[in-house]
């Protein structure tokens, strides 16, 4: 009788195994992302045995291709049953609005989870008083990484707080004989990613942060002083910063060719792969004059509608919303849980720094990765700065910038 | 004693030209065998201090169920769109009725389409008729847009082929599939040459249909694998540049083995417009 | 017994021609309708509503200053790529028609980027033509420059935003990558060619005391003038429609000095969301395929009746 038992069990288990499956689509396929996904899926296994996961990652340039293909997936109604989407507006104006999303306030609440992300960041989830999508890791973009070896030769006791003491630094290291402040802008959205952080320093997070919810006017000199920065910054660039990315630009650095340079923190990542420890041979610092704020690059999980699996998708989404889950991703992606309540001990020095940033400083979203602004608007900025970094034209920059604005709706009286 | 020294001067110029031919290969052979502390732009001469295998055995590992799925996709993919191009070159270069020139323009406009213009249709119509996703939903979409060229191949490959050969065997009482069988198919061997490698190339290296038809990675072509090799932030370049070599072998090997073939399949009459 | 054969013709290449009157004219028409309609959001894409707006995608395209350098780079990119094919191809053909010991390996080496895949090739020129820091820290080729003692021709390769007229300099090493991927297909063409001119014309030509020169352009040329135009027109398309080598390689380049209008359809429709712009760039990209292409199909066609 018990051996009949047993073997119902196994075939129900088998059953259920081959009934039941979840399909997670992400642009996670190597490296600390994938191993932290692979985990993640690991940890779901153990919890839901009989649910088969199907990992759909599409890689290369930072997403590109998969956001294309996710886009022809979703067009012809064939959603996968959730997917890594950048928190804020990369899947607000393009899923959430067309209404190929279901909301998930209610589950989170449900879960009990709902308080445990801070506020900022959920308001960037949220549209329409809904909440769209968790996030699972924060990167901070406003971040320059430096070199320690050459930031001794040059003299830099304390890090620059203001763009005047930065400068001085990076004309030392430009005399010393180095690279001062390394880029990488093949692909275009690196140099946006150093504006942001350069208007976020010049508007402040305040007035930043309300750009994006049509409260603020992009006409402001903030915006032209940016510009100015961003010329002033540009002769220390490598001259060849055309011809390559953002790893090329670090590299820079590894080799004690470049001082420094401004990257999100898989920079980070990349330098521990390298074999450098963080605080010995690399340090880092806040973008000048934006040390009150984080800029957050986050990846979040969605629920389309009509995903095949809905049930699983929503135990995929609890399980990436929980403490283990986002503890178990993060350290080893290289990026700090979303969630305030994570065990810090789990991070390295440098993790701990931005953790401890981010519960306390006002939270800023990328425009170069997705939160603040449509993907359009996104595009149309790589382009303008792609084409003002070699001309160095402020006037028509921000002309460019205030036509793309207003075509996106937002305000520029 | 004078062709000699000229021959000297052919080999000079010839190995100039092999130099810069193999002078990007070196530098993907070097870089496939550094550990990744060596690999940066600056270094990227250098032979690999330390050489390492691990480029190769993570790559192919990686790649080899996606290398599986290439195979089961380009082999049928090139029969069908070979054969469907034989069959059709027959009857644009052999048989004669008005307006036929212009069907044959019809179709062979097909083949300079850009292919991203019609990727939203293309994908809509597949997830109308449950092909979305599957690996015949990728060689159904090769054949049809692999037929024009085909059709071309073979199409200029039996214009050569003498007009009273066939009417012999029409005399004969041979019927259309007969003497397309029995006379025209035997000497297509050139022709099918020119085709086979054309396609399977072609649809070896194909990207942007595998990423955006097939979404399940157990599914996927090897050069999706080989993109997805790349983590979305960090790229590794030694297992870039070993998988990208894993990847060529098989269309290396079609070169190698037919490519003598090639030349004299296009010597025998596919080269003329 | 004829006529019966015209039907079974008609009939076996039927399904031929309906496949592609779908895959190929259905689809590029559903393109240019939506290239004339306001999809220029997922929301209004989604919402199947077709509201028609006429020319207004064109217009805004043809007022769009990255467009604009994208038409400039794609006709030079085209004239330059063809031309150092066809040349290139046509030494190397020169060079190895007679019996050689080895030819058959050189072949192989010329022939064998063509078997590479356009993703991957366009990486490794990336690498090749990175130029480094000049003068002090070069990488890439200019490295070996500067160890050859040619340290003049050190140059910034594809990041530089010079220009002669309209022509980006920057797109040289682009064209350079594309020669070598496919000039040895050329060569092929012309070697085989070659080897079907009759011996006994070039023997004649011999007899008659022409130098190579004379026998070249009057014996063999005219036997490699059709080839040369099917080269042309074969390559002409890849080239104007050329993505994975460009988008790997250099990108949009700075100031979009290396940009074509597949890449640029590329980010309208799928990173910016803009459908219809991006099916303008689409039927603008086919036009031009179609204004080279059609002439020439329908030339050879007379000629062949």
């Amino acid at each position: 009788m018990r051996k009949f038992i047993v073997l119902m069990c196994a075939i129900l288990i088998a059953v259920v195994a081959f009934g039941s499956q979840v399909e997670i689509f992400s642009w996670w396929t190597g490296g600390g992302e994938e191993a932290g996904l692979l985990a993640l899926i690991k940890l779901f296994n153990q919890l839901y045995p009989g649910v088969q996961v199907i990992n759909a990652t599409v890689a290369g340039g930072a997403g590109t291709n998969a956001k294309a293909v996710l886009k022809t997936r979703m067009l012809g109604g064939n959603p996968p049953d959730s997917f890594q989407v950048h928190a804020g507006m990369e899947l607000s104006d393009t899923y959430v609005i067309p209404g190929k999303m279901e909301p998930i306030t209610g589950y989170l609440k449900e879960w009990g989870i709902f308080d445990k992300f801070p506020e900022d960041i959920m308001k960037i989830c949220t549209y329409n008083g809904e909440v769209y999508s968790i996030p699972v890791n924060v990167h901070r973009g406003n971040v320059v990484f430096y070199n320690t070896a050459i930031a001794k030769e040059i003299g830099m006791k304390t890090p620059p707080k203001t763009w005047k003491e930065f400068f001085e630094l990076l004309e030392k290291a430009k005399k010393a004989g180095y690279v001062a402040i390394s880029l990488g802008d093949t692909g275009k959205w690196t140099a946006t990613h150093l504006f942001e952080s350069i208007m976020l320093s010049q508007f402040g997070p305040y007035k930043y942060n309300m750009l994006w919810t049509g409260d603020q006017s992009f006409n402001h000199v903030a915006l032209t002083e940016s510009f100015e920065i961003m010329k002033k910054i540009t002769p220390y660039f490598n001259k060849d910063h055309a011809a390559g990315d953002w790893q090329d630009a670090s590299r820079l650095i590894f080799e004690k060719k470049a001082f420094c340079n401004v990257m999100g923190d898989w920079a980070e990542g990349y330098f521990k792969e390298m074999g450098w420890t963080p605080g010995v041979e690399f340090g880092w610092f806040a973008v000048p004059e934006t040390d009150v704020a984080f800029m957050i690059v986050s990846d979040t999980f969605g629920l389309p509608k009509g995903a095949p699996n809905k049930e699983n998708a929503l135990r995929w989404l609890k399980l990436v919303g929980s403490v283990e889950g986002q503890d178990l991703f993060n350290p080893l992606k290289g990026s700090i849980p979303a969630r305030v309540d994570a065990d810090k001990s789990k991070y390295d020095v440098y993790l701990q720094w931005a953790m401890a940033d981010f519960g306390v400083k006002a939270l800023s979203p990328s425009i170069a990765h997705g939160s603040a602004a449509p993907e359009s608007f996104a595009t149309m900025l790589n382009d303008i700065l792609n084409r003002f970094v070699s001309d160095l034209n402020v006037n028509q920059a921000v002309k460019s910038v205030l036509e793309a604005a207003e075509e996106e709706g937002y305000i520029v009286k | 004693m004078r062709g000699k020294t000229r021959n000297v001067g052919i080999y000079v110029i010839l190995l100039i030209f092999a130099f810069f031919f193999l002078l990007p290969v070196y530098m993907l052979l070097a870089t496939s065998f550094k550990p990744l502390v060596e690999i940066g732009m600056g270094t990227m001469w250098l032979l690999p201090k330390q050489p390492s295998l691990e480029g190769f055995t993570d790559s192919i590992q990686r790649l080899s169920p996606n290398l599986w799925n290439s195979f089961l996709l380009v082999i049928p993919a090139t029969i069908f769109s070979c054969l469907l191009g034989s069959i059709n070159g027959y009857i644009f270069s052999k048989i004669r009725f008005p307006g036929i020139n212009l069907l044959f323009l019809f179709v062979l406009f097909g083949m300079f389409i850009p292919y991203q213009s019609i990727l939203f249709p293309l994908i809509q119509f597949l997830q109308k008729t449950q092909l979305y996703g599957t690996i015949w939903g990728l060689i159904i979409t090769h054949v049809i847009y692999g037929l024009p060229i085909t059709s071309l191949i073979f199409r200029n490959y039996y214009m050569e082929v003498p007009d009273e050969m066939l009417e012999a065997a029409g005399i004969d009482g041979a019927g259309l599939f007969k003497s397309y069988f029995l006379i025209l198919f035997p000497l297509s061997i050139p022709g099918f040459v020119v085709a086979v490698i054309w396609q399977f190339t072609n649809i070896w290296n194909e990207f942007l249909f595998a990423v955006t038809i097939t979404s399940d990675p157990k599914k996927q072509p090897i050069t999706v694998a080989l993109v997805n090799l790349a983590g979305s932030q960090m790229i590794q370049w030694n297992l870039q540049m070993a998988g990208a070599i894993v990847a060529a072998i098989p269309t290396l090997l079609v070169y190698i083995f037919l490519g003598k073939y090639f030349i004299r399949g296009l010597m025998s009459g596919s080269v003329k417009g | 017994m004829y006529r019966k054969k015209k039907w079974l013709g008609f009939l076996i290449i039927s399904p031929t021609l309906a496949v592609i009157g779908i895959f190929v004219y259905g689809f590029i028409g559903a393109t240019v309708r939506a290239s004339l309609s306001d999809w220029n959001s997922f929301k209004k894409l989604l919402s199947g509503e077709f509201v028609y707006t006429g020319l207004r995608n064109y217009e805004r395209l043809f007022a769009d200053w990255r467009f604009q350098t994208d038409m400039w780079n794609t006709l030079f990119f085209t004239v330059f790529f063809l031309f150092g094919c066809l040349l290139i191809g046509l030494i190397l053909a020169s060079l190895l028609d007679r019996p050689l010991k080895g030819g058959r390996v050189f072949q192989s080496i010329f022939l064998f980027p063509m078997a590479l895949s356009l993703v991957v090739t366009g990486t490794v020129w990336r690498w090749f033509f990175a130029p480094g820091i000049l003068p002090n820290d070069p990488a890439g080729i200019n490295v070996l420059l500067g160890q050859i003692g040619l340290k003049s021709l050190q140059w910034n390769w594809f990041t530089v935003t010079d220009t002669i007229g309209p022509f980006n300099l920057a797109l040289i090493p682009v064209i350079i990558a594309a020669v070598w991927q496919l000039s040895g297909y050329t060569m092929a063409m012309y070697l085989a060619g070659l080897r079907a001119i009759p011996e006994s014309m070039t023997e004649a030509a011999r007899v008659d005391g022409a130098n190579a020169w004379q026998t070249f352009w009057k014996v063999k040329w005219p036997f490699l003038r059709p080839i040369t135009l099917s080269a042309m027109i074969i390559l002409g398309h890849i080239s104007l429609k050329i993505f994975d080598l460009v988008y790997s390689m250099t990108g949009s380049g700075p100031k979009n000095v290396t940009d074509m209008p597949s890449i640029y359809m590329f980010e309208k429709t799928f990173r910016s969301n803009r459908y219809a712009e991006g099916s303008a760039i689409a039927v603008i990209m086919l036009l031009m395929v179609a204004v080279v292409i059609i002439p020439y199909l329908i030339s050879t066609l007379k000629k062949s009746d």
